[in-house]
């Protein structure tokens, strides 16, 4: 039931619930950490200052307007943002180039420091 | 900004990052051979690491762990594959159990780094290799804690894909 930009028609009704759905910044962050990868409820509850039924509720809506899937295990329910594997791979890689380049800058000033340490001497 | 190229393979599951810098190729080694360096830009202020163990010799083994805000550690290491310093070297990365025994069960990657001159100093390029999506899921979010920095622009440009 996800929201297809590219059809001719989503109905008004799917388009309403796609950005009631992003409409809530809590929703939109915990969308960002289940499209790069799989989290439990509980797990998803940790990272925001309210209860696991708030979450619940967060997740229920995003799932209405078909932007993750929830899946059952043992006791848990898991939660996953619907992409394809080359979009998860894409955001999985965008993430890792923010990484590096926090890296390379920090490298940069710590050479940097070199420069400072001969003006003093 | 020091990174001048990045290249992103989303089938191979790589990504090449070049980065220059005004120093000599000896200079721009001993980010990655001085333990003490190599602690300052590893991980970001918030996620600090530090260097236990550290040889980059062919057959040498990094120990590291990463601290977070709450104080709690998360281990790793590296296995050094390949290495002519201080030009190469080839490392696996993974993670480690508390007591920093490589996980027999978590995924690693393998990291290629180059230091080549040039006219005005370094090109340092450093290719990762992951051997599946599911194994570049947890690497990736597991460790390292930068925090999820996708822009609302970024959910889009996914949706619509």
């Amino acid at each position: 039931m996800v929201v297809d930009l590219r059809d001719a028609d989503p109905s008004d009704a799917e388009v309403d619930r796609l950005f009631h759905a992003l409409a809530d910044a809590t929703r939109r962050d915990i969308l960002l950490r289940v499209l790069v990868a799989e989290f439990s409820v509980s797990a998803l509850a940790r990272e925001y200052p309210m209860s696991v039924t708030a979450v619940q509720k967060h997740v229920a809506v995003l799932e209405e307007a078909g932007l993750v899937v929830k899946r059952r295990q043992g006791r848990e329910q898991r939660v996953t943002g619907r992409m394809d594997a080359v979009a998860r791979a894409r955001a999985l890689l965008d993430q890792y180039e923010h990484v590096w380049r926090g890296r390379a800058d920090r490298m940069r000033d710590l050479l940097a420091q070199d420069d400072e340490r001969k003006d003093q001497s | 900004m020091s990174v001048t190229n990045v290249h992103k393979d989303t089938e191979r599951l790589t990504m090449t990052v070049t980065t220059e810098y005004d120093v000599s190729v000896e200079r721009a080694w001993e980010l990655w051979n001085d333990p003490r360096q190599l602690e300052r830009w590893w991980g970001p202020p918030t996620y600090p690491a530090t260097v236990e163990e550290h040889d980059l010799n062919p057959g040498g083994r990094v120990a590291y762990y990463m601290t977070g805000p709450a104080g709690d550690r998360h281990r790793g290491w590296w296995r050094v594959l390949e290495a002519d310093p201080p030009k190469r070297f080839v490392i696996e990365d993974g993670f480690a159990d508390a007591d920093g025994t490589p996980s027999a069960t978590m995924p690693t990657m393998i990291m290629t780094v180059e230091l080549a001159p040039t006219d005005s100093g370094t090109t340092m390029t450093i290719h990762t290799a992951f051997p599946s999506l599911d194994a570049m899921e947890q690497l990736i979010t597991m460790g390292m804690e930068e925090g999820l920095t996708l822009a609302l622009g970024q959910i889009d440009a996914i949706l619509a894909a």
